[in-house]
């Protein structure tokens, strides 16, 4: 696969066309029905959530927030084929592969309300934390990698990143570390074409970013993001590729942000309508249902009543985050060190006094 | 700590060798690496013999990436090894500064303790070796700064070894910081089985009446210097070797000081918000009744450490902290 899509000829991998249209059936990924099915189920919530999120923000009922509109079929393609040994070290727009992952919708939105408590993802195997400064995590995951060849495991590693991430230098360094150690770890370039608001020509002279796995040695792959099965199949071979010892896999998965870069952005100021609708008709969702109708798998009519489902379990899930406790003084302090040093605890016990002093002020 | 074990005279290189040694062979979840750490034992030789005795698996080359070594020490740490990684030196630290800050020192908090990363990062720092530039400084308060981090300075090949094994058995993340000037100028005897000493806690090294002297690393060997001019001259100083620079052991300076009300702080560091700034708010807050004299400041430059011809005029000398204690004394 790697080879007959080389990037450097710039050849863009995918296996259903924008209509739903199977192209490239040679390369159609083994998937049940029953599977399909929960894939596009999975991602209908994810986006679900995921506009709700954005409108729970302009309520002012949540801080800023990440949208992943028009990214799914990313997430959707490593749900299908990542196990729950597996690790997943994530950026911050990766909705859909934390719930994938097992973690609850609560404790994401918890994250976005302000609680460190939101990233520690309890129910979620092998997940770490989301990493806020970007592309340091591709560091982590060459050494997660480092350490499942050191212990013998089968486990591989996922780290996802976004199309501004790969100029930075611990991408580079990332991927290098993880081709010398040939660390089991799939490695996938959310190209959704902006870094908040520089598109990607002005981020490299690259002709795509799938490119730049090529020089430090690792299998490289350009896939169309919007694509299911297309990133079902380039998942699935990378993964089977690095769990089977021959290293770390890059994956460019091609998508557009169709939303803001957060809540806090405007995306009008930097593309137009035009450039909006024209990667409109490749929503990974759409895209997905027309095929899923073609073969009498999904009703559409079903869909809106399905909707409306996830729409309460999304704000029960909501409400539950903001009834969720305050935030003590104490857990400021507790988690910083294991062993915590004194001068911690002292100036704790500082900041009580005064608010004791404060009180008295009533 | 010391009964019935053999002794072994060893530099404050050997002794590091040691630890890890010791560690090494004793915790399968410890791995080393760095640049040049594999084959070759660093460019100062402290993992000289380690790769060839636990594998290549364990004690190894990295590509030449400080950022990487770093980030890849936090992934494994979360993902259940110890590791110890090793800085060519002080200077190039910096290229790992977002994930020494962002991550290594955060990892606990931001999990809210799921993940943890108990690792070491170990160089040599300070001047006096005629190097090149970046490999003379010494920015222990960079880190002492972050909240996160614990921040350790050995004096002696004892407490090299002693400190560097309680720094790995230690769940949190450890700058480790070891005087190359003295890597191997000083030789001592030093128990060759495993011991430990305590992280944030600083030793008195010798007891004095009339002054306090608070000293680290490379400095203390100065500062022992300076003490037996004083004495020359009748003035009985207690010198305090920190250790550890955070946790502070505000406690030790603070009794000390509450004895002499004077106090003299000596490090290589630029001046200006440094570890003597620090320890002078804290002996102010602490036992400011107890000070017959503004607390006085031996300290570096606030320039960048010179070229060899010209490192003469920065590095501090023992007639140097001398003449602060005389300052103190005499106020």
């Amino acid at each position: 696969m790697f080879k007959e899509f080389s990037p450097l000829e710039d050849k863009l991998f995918q296996v259903m066309d924008k209509d739903g249209e199977i192209i490239a059936p040679e390369w159609m990924p083994e998937i049940s029905d029953e599977r399909l099915v929960k894939a596009f189920k999975d991602m209908l919530f994810a986006r679900t959530a995921d506009l709700m999120a954005v409108s729970y923000q302009r309520q002012g009922r949540m801080f800023t927030y990440p949208p992943n509109f028009g990214q799914e079929a990313i997430a959707g393609g490593m749900a299908i084929v990542m196990r729950d040994q597996d690790w997943l070290v994530p950026a911050f727009r990766e909705l859909g592969a934390w719930l994938a992952k097992g973690a609850s919708l609560r404790d994401i939105f918890l994250y976005f309300m302000g609680y460190e408590e939101g990233t520690v993802f309890r129910g979620a195997n092998n997940m770490v934390p989301i990493a806020v400064p970007i592309a340091s995590q591709i560091v982590h995951a060459a050494g997660i990698g480092y350490a499942i060849n050191y212990n013998k495991k089968d486990e591989v590693v996922y780290a996802v990143v976004g199309d501004g991430g790969t100029s930075e230098g611990d991408f580079a360094e990332g991927l290098n570390f993880a081709a010398v150690w040939n660390a089991p770890v799939v490695y996938i370039v959310q190209n959704n074409q902006f870094a908040i608001s520089v598109p990607f020509k002005k981020q490299t002279r690259s002709i795509n970013i799938a490119v730049k796995g090529i020089a430090f040695g690792v299998d490289s792959i350009k896939v169309d993001g919007n694509d299911i099965f297309a990133m079902t199949k380039a998942v699935q071979v990378a993964h089977e590729h690095a769990s089977s010892g021959k290293g770390p896999v890059l994956i460019e998965a091609v998508t557009y942000r169709r939303g803001a870069h957060t809540t806090s952005d405007d995306p009008t100021k930097y593309r137009t309508k035009e450039e909006e609708e024209s990667w409109a008709c490749y929503d990974p969702i759409d895209r997905l249902r027309k095929y899923l109708v073609k073969k009498n798998l999904w009703d559409e009519s079903k869909e809106e009543s399905l909707i409306s489902e996830y729409k309460k379990e999304v704000d029960r899930q909501f409400e539950a985050a903001e009834n969720y406790a305050p935030y003590p003084l104490e857990d400021v302090f507790k988690y910083l060190y294991v062993d915590m040093p004194d001068d911690l605890k002292v100036q704790k016990v500082e900041h009580e006094k005064f608010l004791k002093w404060k009180e008295g002020l009533k | 700590m010391e009964g019935g074990s053999e002794m072994k005279v060893m530099t404050i290189v050997q002794a590091v060798t040691d630890a890890l040694d010791i560690k090494l062979a004793e915790d399968p979840t410890i791995v080393t690496f760095g640049e040049d750490v594999g084959v070759e034992g660093g460019v100062f030789r402290v993992t000289e013999g380690l790769q060839k005795k636990h594998g290549e698996h364990r004690v190894f080359d990295s590509p030449l990436a400080e950022s990487g070594i770093v980030g890849t020490a936090v992934g494994m740490a979360m993902a259940g090894l110890r590791p110890v990684v090793e800085m060519q030196f002080c200077g190039f630290v910096y290229p790992a500064f977002n994930q020494i800050i962002s991550h290594a020192a955060r990892i606990h908090n931001r999990s809210r303790g799921r993940y943890k990363t108990p690792m070491v990062i170990r160089f040599p720092y300070g001047g006096g070796i005629n190097a090149l530039e970046h490999h003379s400084e010494s920015m222990e308060v960079l880190y002492a700064h972050i909240p996160g981090l614990k921040v350790v300075v050995p004096s002696t090949p004892y407490d090299a070894k002693g400190l560097l094994i309680s720094a790995i058995e230690s769940d949190d993340t450890i700058i480790f910081m070891e005087p190359k000037r003295i890597y191997r100028a000083i030789k001592q005897e030093v128990p060759e089985e495993k011991f430990t000493i305590p992280i944030g806690k600083a030793k008195v090294l010798s007891e004095g009446t009339d002054v306090t002297v608070v000293a680290y690393g490379a400095m203390i060997r100065e500062a022992q210097k300076a003490l037996a001019l004083a004495k020359k001259d009748g003035i009985s100083a207690e010198l305090i070797d920190l250790r550890t620079i955070y946790p502070i052991d505000r406690e030790t300076i603070a009794q000390s000081v509450k004895k002499t009300g004077r106090l003299v702080v000596v490090h290589e560091g630029p001046t200006t918000f440094g570890v003597a700034a620090e320890i002078s708010a804290m002996v102010e807050e602490d036992v400011f009744q107890h000070l017959e004299a503004p607390v006085t400041r031996v300290t570096g430059f606030d320039t960048i450490v010179p070229l060899p011809r010209g490192e003469h005029h920065y590095i501090i000398s023992p007639e140097k902290i001398y003449y602060g204690i005389q300052k103190s004394v005499r106020y």
